[in-house]
């Protein structure tokens, strides 16, 4: 692991309000993104000679497109709810980084020019120009929050932050000052079909090697299709499920949990990635621009259902826009839902007792579970209210003997972010990341502490590399930190498994 | 950003990767473990090599998978782990070899 040139935060028994220290993250700030990586979502390369004029006139636009940011701008009446809820505040101690604070950043810039009060007496309403100091602390700022909409959760009048810091970049973006990270991974959607630049014999190659290693380990063929026209399911999944680690091991599980409802499946290069980091750039352009990939892909490979691989604010994406970005989806089996996840695909197989689990398969490991923010807060599962929480722990508790859940307070739809959420998955934010998942840590600490617990699943593949990379900062293991469909595949039985008859008699000697 | 490697200036971006993979020498991945306090064995060298001819194949860095296979079937399987790589790499495989194979850095959810 990477030294820390930072002072981690120290986990305590229980969650302490710190007092604030402002100014202290003010130096935390992204890469600032090329010219060659704006040209191809259509943002200027760098910072446009007018820019002031020209970023009030963006925002008049998106008050005017958005009436929630209007109302956002306008409602707040500075209650102190949101103040304690973000986990970048509580991590940093930085008052910007209260939700409040950071909402602020653009309101007194509203008020200045978009309100007759901070027109005329700007300094008696909290009004201020936009000036350099103030787009390099919207730069900086904006960039510190991972639109997981804890604070919204709690404040009174629903003020949304996440829709807020969207805005701030979409903004900025207009003005040729995009950040590194997110804006180059969008040009290598638009170029190679994912974010990580895997080209199609790349994906081929790593694909058949997880058939290899599946069978080695089986003794049964399970595919991993790639291209297959005609295939009743497309997959779209992170591109990470590829690439990384515990990623890979959760791919591994959806590919069998396939081969056992006896669907034909297939991935596909053109839309070989779920995340849409058009989101958390705030730009509905380039957000439809990726999600347009997924409805080419299901055309030409002819499918019929489409399911989404774990992945947290591709769910948010798929689940709650996808129709208007990218429908009508008319082609598509109207028996199933449009799109569905995998979790509700796997729980339903295990409802309709078609899955068989050995659960000594995980029992080296204690399990938690962590709820990543976008599928906890802005999405759903299933057919009832609180699905998103439901079927994930049900699946857990179907393939492993051990769960236990972490305080009620930063679970379910108050869960914590893991602190790489929303574009800052990015080594150059190495700091904030770390200081904000000391939340979500300390209550993993606490659960470790009291019952024994060793793992923690997710369903999202940010929260799983966010915590790969954090975990060692606080004396942990990297690989603490699993797929919910990893224990799926450790657990599930296949048909005609080589070592199917000794488990049978282990299992008939207990009963 | 740039790198001097016997006499030659590289150029380099903020993270310290190559802005040109053909500019790559053995040099490179000397000069680079140098400024990390990390001194290359052979071990390390064929990790680097093994992920210099994937990506001449695939324009890609390999995933961990297809590496700690690769790295478990050459040099035996207690080996072809994670753990092992970044005992190697401390700053993970995909970040530090990658930067000393002169690979660009593998972008996304990662």
């Amino acid at each position: 692991m990477a030294k820390a040139d930072f002072q981690v935060p120290e986990l305590k028994q229980y969650a302490e309000i710190p007092t604030i220290e402002p100014g202290v993250m003010a130096h935390s700030a992204p890469f600032k993104s090329k010219e060659e990586f704006q040209g191809a979502l259509g943002f200027p390369g760098t910072l446009v000679d007018d820019w002031q004029p020209k970023a009030i006139a963006k925002m008049g636009d998106l008050l005017s497109r958005y009436r929630s940011l209007r109302v956002y701008m306008d409602s707040c009446v500075k209650c102190g709810s949101c103040t304690d809820k973000c986990h970048y505040y509580l991590g940093t101690k930085d008052p910007k980084n209260m939700p409040v604070g950071r909402q602020d950043l653009m309101r007194k810039v509203y008020r200045r020019y978009f309100t007759l009060a901070g027109r005329f007496f700007p300094k008696l309403v909290g009004a201020e120009d936009f000036t350099e100091e103030v787009l390099d602390d919207w730069y900086s700022y904006f960039h510190q929050c991972s639109q997981c909409r804890r604070c919204s959760v709690f404040c009174p009048y629903g003020i949304d932050t996440a829709e807020i810091s969207m805005a701030a970049r979409e903004i900025m973006d207009s003005i040729g000052v995009g950040q590194k990270y997110c804006n180059e991974i969008i040009g290598k959607v638009y170029k190679i079909g994912n974010n990580l630049g895997l080209p199609g014999p790349a994906l081929a190659d790593t694909l058949e090697g997880l058939e290899e290693d599946v069978f080695d380990d089986t003794g049964v063929e399970v595919k991993y299709p790639l291209d297959q026209e005609g295939a009743e399911i497309l997959l779209v999944t992170p591109s990470a499920d590829f690439f990384a680690e515990p990623h890979v091991d959760g791919l591994i599980g959806y590919g069998k949990v396939f081969h056992e409802a006896g669907v034909s499946w297939t991935l596909s290069t053109h839309a070989s990635e779920a995340a849409n980091f058009g989101m958390f750039i705030g730009s509905y352009e380039n957000m439809r621009r990726v999600a347009m990939r997924i409805r080419e892909a299901a055309i030409k490979l002819k499918v019929k259902r489409i399911v989404f691989g774990e992945c947290g604010h591709a769910w948010r994406v798929a689940y709650s826009f996808l129709n208007t970005l990218a429908g009508p989806w008319d082609f598509l089996d109207p028996r199933y839902p449009v799109p569905q996840h995998i979790c509700e695909f796997t729980y339903g197989l295990i409802q309709e007792g078609k899955l068989r689990f050995d659960k000594t398969q995980n029992d080296d490991m204690v399990l938690t579970y962590h709820d990543s923010c976008n599928v906890a807060r802005a999405s759903r599962m299933g057919d009832r209210p609180g699905g998103q929480f439901d079927i994930p722990r049900a699946i857990i508790r179907a393939t492993c003997n051990h769960f236990y859940d972490m305080d009620e307070e930063t679970i379910r739809d108050r869960t914590f972010c893991c602190g790489g959420g929303g574009g800052l998955l990015t080594d150059d934010l190495m700091e904030i990341r770390v200081k904000g998942a000391q939340p979500r840590v300390e209550a993993l600490n606490n659960v470790m502490q009291e019952k024994g617990v060793t793992h923690m699943a997710a369903i999202c593949a940010i929260c799983k590399s966010q915590f790969t990379k954090v975990l060692p900062y606080y004396g942990m293991e990297m690989d603490q930190i699993v797929s919910v469909h990893q224990l799926v595949s450790n657990a599930l039985v296949l048909t005609g498994q080589a070592d199917d008859d000794e488990e049978d008699t282990v299992e008939d000697e207990a009963a | 950003m740039a790198i001097e490697v016997n006499g030659k200036t590289y150029e380099t971006d903020e993270e310290g990767y190559l802005a040109n993979i053909n500019d790559w020498e053995p040099g490179v991945a000397e000069v680079m473990s140098k400024e990390d306090d990390l001194e290359l064995t052979d071990e390390h060298w064929d990790i680097i090599n093994f992920l210099r001819e994937y990506y001449e194949e695939y324009q890609i860095a390999p995933a961990v998978r297809v590496l700690t296979k690769a790295v478990g079937k050459k040099m035996g399987k207690d080996k072809g782990n994670s753990k092992y790589l970044y005992g190697l790499f401390p700053y993970g495989p995909a970040k530090q070899a990658c930067r000393y194979a002169g690979l660009p850095k593998p972008t996304g959810c990662v």
